[in-house]
């Protein structure tokens, strides 16, 4: 729980400031100010610091909230605690209708989609007659318990700031969980967390709702702190804002968001007030600053405040996860004594090069298959047409006698099937553990829901434990507690084997496992594949180094320019005259 | 409803639309070299308008003086990044470009004011001032970051857009202004009145169209604007200057951005912020158009004229939000046409 101490104590110190004496109000209400855009920012960390996902929309999920409110409590007499949940469920309602059109898309379109519904959704607030166009809805009545009325900046901020902390605990066991570690993938892109059954899209979907949530959260209470609601604070202007406070804090941390609120807070409320006494001239100086601010902090500290703080601190020990659980079930089906995996006449076309030309192949149980031939002649492809990253142009491709025939990535993982990339995609900033616990991503049940309230913990450790199991296998314990992103490549292509084996796979596919491995490094895998391949997995693997190819392969099967030209033990292909010639060239 | 209002209205929708075919455009051209997506686009209409509507009032206009600071923040830039290896030819460029234009337009620009000048000077000033800004806008903030993400970019561009919406209310007050007309020319066609401004408005997009859609399709120089865009490193390796092409594509989008700027000042009154909402609507286009395809743009950009032309008649109330809710159901279109491909990030 050492992750726990530093809330509790930072709770500790707000739930004081109003009590010391000659608190001016003025810095209670920036305080109140503060807590309602750490709220918004928050959802923003998660969505883009976190997801990848930008928006510049979030106060228009704060208009929901509050004209939610705002309606019910003046026009219809509802109680203000009722019409909280009312609030959360119109605006998550609203992040579903826009999520579903815009989270599938990918790099630039989501960010400048929010930017066009900012401002449609802007000056829908504003001509709304139920919402009183320009003039909002004023006379909203305060929120009370009891006979306590909630009506100074002093009483509300403890709403406020109750608010801001539990949701940054419910966003901080989000965040260490399973369905943390899929979101937490998504910024690196899609495929590697598809391959392990991540649905990346329902994934996208959930941290919008989520910040869009919290944006409304924080609208129900602006409505209800400034007892108005006007169209202004969920303008693209304050949009815009909402991401600048995130990025200034540091848009991968909890707590950037609310550093960031305070800083970008105070400060303009400083440049308000003595810009115009500098400069003179007219108002809106600090939007200049603002914006100047903006562009330097990007060339100068890109990853916001929050982390260059946290470096001056002495570092904290990392938590050491829990990984004493029992491993997981082992759960393995029938293995054939036919083929597990047959290719036949497999086709990929790119416009009109044929990378892949009609190969066939199979792979049999317990056997260790290699994919060989030179650069560019379709091994990759053939992996990704086997794992459903690519739609084949033709031919046929099942697994345990299922065809899997365009099958998508997250169908096909379902079925035992794991794999590696040639290029490495590990998320960087997560630890070892927690990378390789992303391949045991389907034998987890645990929700988003249950994950916030830590519900999950069983499920948890169970993947954990599995991840840690498979860690020790593939030989880099001592690395577990390490960002993944420090170690080698070499040893960070054997930390994607350790998370291809939390899938529990009957079928193996490693594209190039030994390249940037030392001698002895090579050895230790060979060995660990001879063990994995004894205890039921068979191995399909894409390698250059002849050597361990031909020492470890039970088959070979070649390719050249995207066509099968040999096939058999490793013997007959070391002879075999159309193979030589496809690597050396012909003698003639 | 009559033929006449139709037609009026159609009239009204192809002059907007042919002043967000303009600026779809541009944005096309910044983001295909520079893969900087111009919010700030909108300034440089509105710094263009109201920087000739000044002059043509006899005054100095701001923007002027901005591009001299700007130059001395630009010559600062470059002479720290080069200090390693400074060489006099080097000096003496960064010197002429960012320095020593700038004020040789801002001491023209003194000694012209007040004076009865013609329109043709007091337009072409206009163009020099806001394309240096626009140079030098791309110097200062975005050549530094020019290898981050598209992203990065993005939110740097939200920056520079307040900055310089921020600034257009120091140098042009909140008041809104208007321009002296091109040409003072009308005739009747039909019901159908068209002004010399007009004809200005349909020329100008067409001959644009048609000039970049040339140079990006059918130059070498057009090519490798367009290699910058997809592989920096590549680029520079075949011997392409990144930064240069950067900057030109800067410079080109202001001048466009100032010239629909002038366009339009004469027909409606423009404030310091018009010129975001007009930009976003060229944005509308340029997204339809994928970012990309030029002709693609301009078609779209007269759909977004005519749909704003049609509401604004209609239901004048939701103009904005009709036009702004265009995005979503194109956006839709492009999900569904184009799954998502992988991008390597960070």
């Amino acid at each position: 729980m050492t992750q726990r101490l530093p809330v509790l104590l930072f709770a500790l110190v707000m739930a004081v400031i109003p009590f010391i004496p000659g608190m001016p109000p003025f810095w209670l209400v920036l305080l109140d100010n503060i807590g309602l855009a750490a709220l918004v920012a928050m959802g923003l960390v998660l969505l883009t610091g976190v997801g990848g996902l930008t928006s510049f929309g979030q106060a228009a999920f704060c208009g929901f909230g509050a004209y939610t409110t705002a309606v019910l409590t003046t026009a219809y007499g509802v109680s203000p605690w009722l019409t909280l949940p009312l609030a959360l469920l119109v605006s998550g309602a609203a992040a579903v209708l826009l999520g579903i059109i815009t989270v599938r898309l990918s790099g630039h379109y989501l960010p400048l989609g929010t930017i066009a519904w900012g401002i449609a959704l802007f000056y829908l607030f504003s001509k709304l007659e139920i919402l009183g166009r320009n003039d909002g809805i004023s006379a909203i009545p305060p929120l009370a318990i009891g006979s306590l009325r909630m009506l100074d900046p002093g009483t509300i901020y403890f709403a406020i700031w109750f608010a801001v902390i539990v949701s940054a605990l419910v966003t901080m066991n989000l965040l260490d969980s399973r369905t943390g570690r899929a979101i937490r993938a998504l910024r690196r892109g899609h495929i590697a967390a598809e391959a392990f059954g991540v649905q990346t899209p329902r994934a996208k979907l959930l941290v919008f709702i989520y910040a869009a949530v919290l944006a409304g959260l924080s609208g129900w209470l602006y409505a209800h702190f400034q007892r108005a609601a006007t169209p202004t604070p969920f303008g693209p202007q304050a949009g815009i804002e909402y991401l600048f406070i995130a990025v200034v804090g540091g848009a991968g941390y909890v707590w950037g968001a609310v550093l960031g609120a305070a800083i970008v807070v105070v400060l303009k409320e400083i440049l308000q007030s003595y810009l115009p006494l500098v400069f003179g001239g007219q108002g809106q100086l600090e939007i200049i600053v603002f914006g100047i601010m903006l562009v330097l902090l990007l060339q100068l500290a890109p990853t916001g405040v929050w982390p260059w703080l946290m470096s001056l601190l002495p570092s904290a020990t990392r938590r050491r996860a829990d990984t004493g659980a029992a491993p997981l079930a082992h759960a393995r089906p029938e293995l054939p004594s036919g083929p597990l995996l047959q290719i036949e006449n497999a086709r990929k076309q790119f416009g009109g090069v044929v990378a892949v030309n009609d190969v066939s192949f199979e792979v049999r149980a317990r056997e260790i298959v290699a994919l060989i031939g030179p650069n560019g002649a379709g091994k990759s492809t053939t992996f990704n047409l086997i794992t459903g990253v690519l739609t084949s142009s033709g031919g046929n491709i099942s697994l345990l006698g299922k065809s899997i025939d365009n099958a998508l990535p997250q169908e096909v993982v379902k079925l035992g099937v794991a794999r590696t990339f040639q290029h490495v995609k590990l998320v960087p900033d997560m630890t070892v553990l927690e990378n390789v616990a992303i391949g045991a991503h389907l034998r987890g049940h645990a929700g988003a829901i249950a994950s916030m309230l830590r519900l999950d913990r069983a499920d948890e450790a169970g993947l954990l434990a599995e991840a840690a199991r498979q860690i020790e296998r593939v030989g880099l314990s001592e690395h577990m507690e390490q960002l993944a992103g420090s170690l080698s490549l070499g040893q960070q292509r054997i930390v994607e084997i350790a998370r291809a084996l939390c899938v529990d796979p009957i079928l193996l596919l490693l594209d190039e496992p030994a390249a940037g491995l030392r001698h002895m490094e090579k050895q230790r895998l060979a060995a660990l594949l001879r063990q994995l391949r004894d205890g039921g997995v068979s191995v399909l693997l894409v390698e250059h180094d002849m050597g361990f190819v031909m020492d470890l392969a039970d088959r070979v099967v070649v390719l050249d320019f995207g066509t099968r030209i040999a096939e058999g033990t490793p013997d007959k292909i070391r002879t075999n005259p159309d193979v030589i010639k496809a690597y050396l060239g012909a003698a003639t | 409803m009559n033929t006449t209002i139709l037609l009026f209205l159609l009239q009204d929708g192809i002059t907007n639309g042919a002043i967000y075919a303009l600026l779809g455009l541009a944005l096309v051209l910044v983001f295909a070299v520079t893969r900087v997506i111009l919010i700030p686009q909108g300034e440089f209409v509105t710094y263009g308008a109201l920087t000739y509507a000044t002059l043509s009032a006899g005054n100095v206009p701001g923007t002027a003086k901005l591009a001299v600071a700007m130059g001395v923040v630009a010559f600062g830039l470059d002479i720290f990044v080069a200090r390693k290896s400074l060489r006099l030819r080097g000096m003496l460029r960064a010197l002429g470009v960012n320095i020593i234009l700038p004020l040789v337009i801002l001491a023209l620009t003194m000694a012209l004011a007040g004076r009865q000048t013609p329109i043709a000077v007091n337009i072409a000033l206009s163009l020099v001032i806001v394309a240096a800004i626009g140079l030098l806008l791309y110097r200062i903030a975005f050549q530094p970051i020019a290898h981050t993400s598209v992203l990065v970019l993005l939110i740097a561009s939200v920056g520079c857009h307040l900055a310089l919406q921020g600034m257009g209310l120091v140098f042009f007050g909140a008041e809104g202004q208007r321009g002296p007309p091109i040409s003072g020319m009308a005739f009747t066609l039909g019901q159908l009145r068209f002004t010399g401004q007009n004809i200005a408005v349909y020329t100008i997009t067409a001959a644009f169209i048609v000039a970049l859609w040339l140079f990006f399709g059918h130059t070498l120089y057009g090519k490798a604007l367009r290699a910058t865009a997809v592989n920096r490193l590549g680029a520079r390796l075949v011997g392409i200057r990144t930064t240069l092409s950067g900057q030109l594509a800067f410079l080109l989008a202001s001048m466009i951005g100032a010239i629909s700027g002038i366009l339009i000042v004469p027909i409606t009154t423009l404030y310091y912020d018009t010129g975001f909402l007009i930009g976003l609507k060229g944005f509308i286009a340029a997204i339809i158009g994928g970012l990309v395809s030029y002709p693609l743009t301009a078609v779209a950009a007269l759909v977004v004229g005519t749909v704003e032309a049609f509401s604004s008649f209609y239901a004048s109330n939701y103009k904005e939000v009709i036009v702004f809710t265009l995005i979503l159901p194109v956006l839709v279109l492009r999900s569904l046409a184009a799954p998502a491909v992988e991008e390597e990030k960070d």
